[in-house]
């Protein structure tokens, strides 16, 4: 197993309180396969990713739990450890290419970066691979845009770039956070064609992470769903789509609007909102939307535990399938 | 006892500022209030000759200090009959608004240096309308010199006296008039006419627009200080003219930053909205405007008032601005320059005070800044 | 680039003309016969009237006041600043005197600030919530709250009359010209710590302020925590990454110090009894010294234009999302 993550736990301690983000997540990401981590804005999704690669900032961390990478417990590695797995194990791809982008270096010389820190290349070697990469990934005329700063540079090119970066260490596992969400429907099919590809080539892992489910539906081999800091399903993709088991993942489903439905079928949404981190619900945070909900939901979060072939789910109404 | 007179009660104590929160358990709002007003009466009949004879003289600042001690006691009566009065009807600090000011106000009064830096201004000017009541002795008179002159910090003289024997504690009363009036005035002056100026020239536009901004452009360019000394020189420095002059070098930046304003919100598309609506091009301005512009200048403006205190002091220093035998903090520092083995604190206490004032400004102005930001307010986690 | 310097420069030339002229007509808005100004050291003695008209038609002073003003501009333009009422000497062989004094001050306190500034900046973003943050928060902020003429008298007081390791004014020692070679260059040194010291501090507190929030407001955007992604060490990603990011304002800050090297130092030359342009300057205020008043200011407000260019001018060199061309076409 590549990559194993056990009961991780991380807040954000706050003035307000104590912000729970992630609450006892554990998954498993294998070789070579797709895994997608699906939920709304805010569930914490982000955060599992910076977890992993000890990214969170000052007032939060990680609190508690395992993740194996490699054989190697990433919690307790060193320093120095640690800065070989960024990018050299675990790349990253961050929500907001134009953010994640420094703006005043040339996007050449930022790919070369990682190459001359992770492989060992020298300058020269460093920018030949890097325009050879940047050609992989895409863009037109690589020579000359490797001298361009990411101001010049369109949506979709930055998005190429970020990848470009994030892949330069040839690492194992690639941690795609909302690759598509700010671009245009046809780049984000030409992303999607991107991450394929590189997936296959390099036989890379990817975490693909997302609130667009279908996007994340259509590449991933298993999909994970997260609510309020916890998994509250997994199971393989087409299973999972097909007949999905927790009472949000069915309100989820069931809210995509289907292209072609004529206009008088209604939109369907869950009822009530998302609650707020700080302040969450007693026992099954989703218990005050759910219609299957009663007083056993109220007490205890419920465990996430094998229902199925394949399949987990956090709910108290959910009976093994025989 | 029913309801309604456990609350007359309550109303009734509230007369005496301070008890009324307390016997509703605000403990901390009531003693303060009720050390505050005791303060007051306090003062009031220590120097009672002052504050009573103040009325039959011809002394206007005289008057007022008597009047200010009057209205501070009314606003603590005032202050304690409202609010308790808020309190029984609300069961609160009012609803938790949502609306931008109390938030704002929320997040000031969550900043503890902010709040104490207001305090310690209200207090320095306080002190400053009271120093006819306050002063122990007439800052002006010179006593016994050979006996008086230079000595230093004591129960008598808290901050000692200077070379002709006068008490500086009384001195630096009246010099904070000087220096705490000048520089709020100035700001006043630079900020009034600088939106003034900015205003017109962004509503008119077109070649209006371009000669103001010109001319602002040519005033800008000269350094302040500079342009203070050399107005200085020309005219005569009397009171009066050192805050115009003050006022007068500080207005462009202002002028610059409300006609950006104005004409970004010309073009921004909640103008177009609300025209859409056919709100009228003034109307638009002053609803849209005075939110969006109101933060940076209050910042600003106590920044400026810090910037106007210390170009005031700066002058006098140098001997420019205000003149001795009036006091001001400046002028003050000066007079310790001469002798700083022997007396020392002739120059340091002004320029202590002057320090904590500045200082107390530019954390006002961070508090503002904090407060009022708008991406703050939505800055919680990830 | 190029294009774009040689564009201001030449609108520059308007704004330094409205400049002078708005010098000339704020000078001439006194009050009073510029007669009596220039005759104001000696008006103690009764001046014959015969010689005050002499004098006025020798200054030009019985023209109109449009031929004055002429006559002000061509002189101007030829560096020719009139002749200061009270020494009598011309105003352009005073600058040349003094402005080196000046420089001496102003220069080594921009280092000074520089150095201490951005260096304590730094350290105290990177380990925020520290003690050593907190000192140098707490302390910055007093320091550049505290008006420049009290840290000045402080510090003298500490200094240089309580432990007389340094002199309370003066360029050099009473016995300069008895020193050796060396000796001279090690008394001038010794004068001037204590002036550059005070105006070092004083910068060095706002520009420390203003390097911390500016690099915390860079360590908290997203591309540092992808840097850190990439698994650059801390140092490499503070150093490297933010630090690029966080000067560009502070490097513009410094190309518009150019009227700080001649002005900024007018409150602690006059302090030091330091004859430079800033003690020239008071001293002529106070005296009604008008042709040097006029000069200085005049040359402080181009100075500043000329800033305003070099500001922006290395804020284009620094960012290079900034520009000046014409947009290429990609």
């Amino acid at each position: 197993m590549l990559l194993s993550v056990r009961d991780l736990r991380s807040a954000f301690f706050l003035d307000e309180g104590e912000l729970w983000a992630v609450d006892g997540i554990s998954f498993d990401v294998d070789i070579g396969e797709t895994v997608g981590l699906v939920g709304e804005s805010g569930c914490g999704k982000t955060i599992v990713a910076h977890s992993i690669l000890d990214l969170i900032p000052y007032p939060g961390r990680v609190v508690s739990g395992r993740v194996m990478f490699d054989g190697r417990d990433l919690m307790r590695a060193s320093t120095e450890e640690m800065r070989r797995v960024r990018g050299g194990g675990i790349g990253i791809v961050f929500q907001e290419a134009a953010a994640a982008l420094n703006p005043v270096y040339r996007i050449g010389d930022q790919i070369a970066d990682v190459l001359q820190l992770h492989r060992g290349m020298n300058k020269q070697q460093a920018w030949k691979e890097t325009v050879r990469v940047l050609g992989e990934m895409g863009i037109p005329e690589p020579e000359k845009r490797a001298k361009s700063y990411p101001f010049e540079l369109s949506g979709g090119m930055k998005q190429r770039v970020m990848i470009a970066i994030a892949i330069a260490g040839r690492p194992k596992l690639l941690i795609a956070d909302e690759p598509t969400t700010a671009l245009d429907l046809t780049v984000q099919a030409e992303i999607t064609d991107l991450l394929e590809h590189i997936q296959e080539q390099y036989r890379m892992a990817i975490l693909i992470i997302s609130h667009d489910l279908e996007m994340v539906a259509e590449m991933s081999d298993r999909l994970m769903v997260m609510y309020t800091g916890r998994l509250i399903e997994m199971g393989h993709t087409r299973d999972l789509l097909a007949s999905p088991e927790h009472p949000y993942t069915k309100g989820l489903l069931a809210a995509i609007p289907q292209l072609g439905a004529g206009s008088d079928v209604p939109l369907e949404g869950i009822p009530g909102a998302v609650p707020d981190l700080l302040d969450l619900p007693a026992g099954c945070t989703f218990h005050p939307r759910c219609p299957l909900a009663d007083a056993d939901c109220e007490v205890e979060p419920p465990p996430i535990k094998t229902v199925g072939y394949g399949r987990e789910c956090a709910c108290y109404k959910v009976r093994m399938q025989t | 006892m029913r309801p309604d007179d456990a609350e007359r009660r309550v109303r009734n104590r509230a007369w005496l500022p301070g008890l009324g929160h307390m016997s509703l358990g605000r403990w901390g709002r009531g003693i303060r209030l009720t050390l505050f007003t005791l303060a007051v009466v306090l003062l009031m009949a220590w120097r009672w000759d002052r504050f009573f004879g103040a009325f039959s003289t011809p002394f206007f600042d005289r008057w007022v200090a008597s009047v200010f001690l009057i209205l501070l006691l009314a606003g603590a009566v005032w202050y304690s009959r409202w609010d308790v009065g808020r309190i029984l009807s609300d069961g609160g600090d009012g609803k938790p608004g949502k609306s931008p000011w109390k938030v704002a106000m929320r997040r000031f009064s969550e900043n503890r240096l902010a709040v104490y830096s207001i305090y310690l201004i209200l207090f320095f000017y306080a002190a400053a309308i009271l120093a006819p009541i306050l002063a122990p002795y007439d800052p002006a008179a010179i006593p016994d010199v050979m006996t008086n002159r230079y000595l230093p910090p004591s129960w008598v003289h808290p901050f000692g006296t200077d070379e002709f024997g006068r008490d500086l504690f009384s001195r630096a009363l009246y010099g904070a008039r000087v220096s705490l009036s000048v520089g709020f005035l100035a700001m006043i002056i630079a900020k009034t006419v600088g939106t003034i100026y900015g205003a017109v020239s962004a509503y008119f536009g077109g070649i209006v627009d371009a000669i103001l901004m010109r001319i602002l452009d040519v005033w800008f360019a000269f350094p302040t200080f500079y342009l203070m000394l050399m107005l200085v020189g020309v005219f005569e420095a009397s009171l009066l003219m050192l805050v115009l002059i003050l006022g007068f070098t500080a207005w462009p930046g202002t002028a610059r930053f409300i006609r950006g304003e104005i004409l970004s919100l010309k073009n921004q598309q909640f103008t177009e909205a609300a025209r859409a609506i056919g709100l009228p091009a003034h109307q638009i301005i002053l609803k849209h405007l005075i939110p969006s512009a109101l933060s940076p200048v209050l910042v600003t403006a106590a920044l400026a008032v810090a910037g106007m205190i210390g170009a005031e002091a700066g002058l006098s220093f140098l001997g420019l601005g205000i003149r001795p035998p009036t006091p001001s903090w400046g002028n003050m520092v000066s007079a310790g320059s001469d002798n700083l083995l022997n007396a020392w604190w002739v120059a340091f206490f002004p320029g202590g005070l002057l320090t904590l004032t500045l200082i107390s400004f530019s954390l006002l102005a961070d508090g503002l800044r904090d407060a009022l930001d708008p991406k703050a307010l939505m800055q919680k986690y990830v | 680039m190029l294009k774009y310097i040689a564009k201001r420069l030449l609108l520059s030339v308007p704004l330094v003309l409205a400049i002078v002229t708005a010098t000339f007509f704020m000078a001439h808005l006194a009050p009073g016969d510029p007669m009596d100004m220039y005759l104001e050291p000696q008006r103690q003695r009764q001046v014959d009237p015969e010689v005050i008209e002499l004098l006025r038609k020798k200054y030009g002073l019985d023209q109109p006041i449009h031929v004055q003003y002429v006559t002000w501009l061509k002189n101007v333009a030829q560096g020719d600043f009139g002749e200061s009422f009270r020494h009598r000497r011309p105003v352009k062989d005073m600058l040349v005197e003094a402005v080196p004094y000046t420089l001496q001050l102003t220069f080594l306190a921009i280092v000074l600030d520089a150095l201490f500034g951005i260096s304590l900046g730094i350290i105290s973003a990177v380990k925020q919530y520290s003690k050593l943050d907190k000192t140098v928060t707490i302390g910055s902020l007093i320091i550049y709250a505290m008006p420049s003429f009290w840290l000045a008298l402080m510090l003298i007081m500490v200094f240089s009359v309580n432990l007389g390791w340094f002199p309370t004014s003066q360029t050099r020692s009473m016995n300069y010209e008895d020193l050796t070679m060396i000796g001279k260059m090690l008394d001038r040194a010794w004068h001037l710590v204590l002036p550059v010291f005070v105006m070092g501090i004083a910068g060095a507190a706002g520009t420390a302020r203003y390097m911390r929030s500016r690099l915390l407001e860079v360590l908290n955007e997203e591309y540092i925590t992808a840097a850190r992604a990439r698994g650059f060490r801390e140092k490499t990603v503070i150093m490297k990454h933010a630090l690029r990011n966080a000067m560009i304002p502070i490097v513009t800050i410094y190309g518009m110090s150019l009227p700080f090297l001649l002005g900024g130092a007018t409150i602690i030359e006059t302090i030091f009894a330091w004859p430079g342009m800033g003690r020239m300057t008071v001293s002529a205020v106070g005296g009604r010294d008008y042709p040097i008043i006029m000069a200085t200011v005049m040359i402080a407000a181009v100075l500043t234009v000329l800033g305003n260019l070099l500001a922006d001018i290395t804020y284009a060199a620094v960012d290079p999302r900034v520009s000046y061309d014409a947009p290429r076409r990609r």
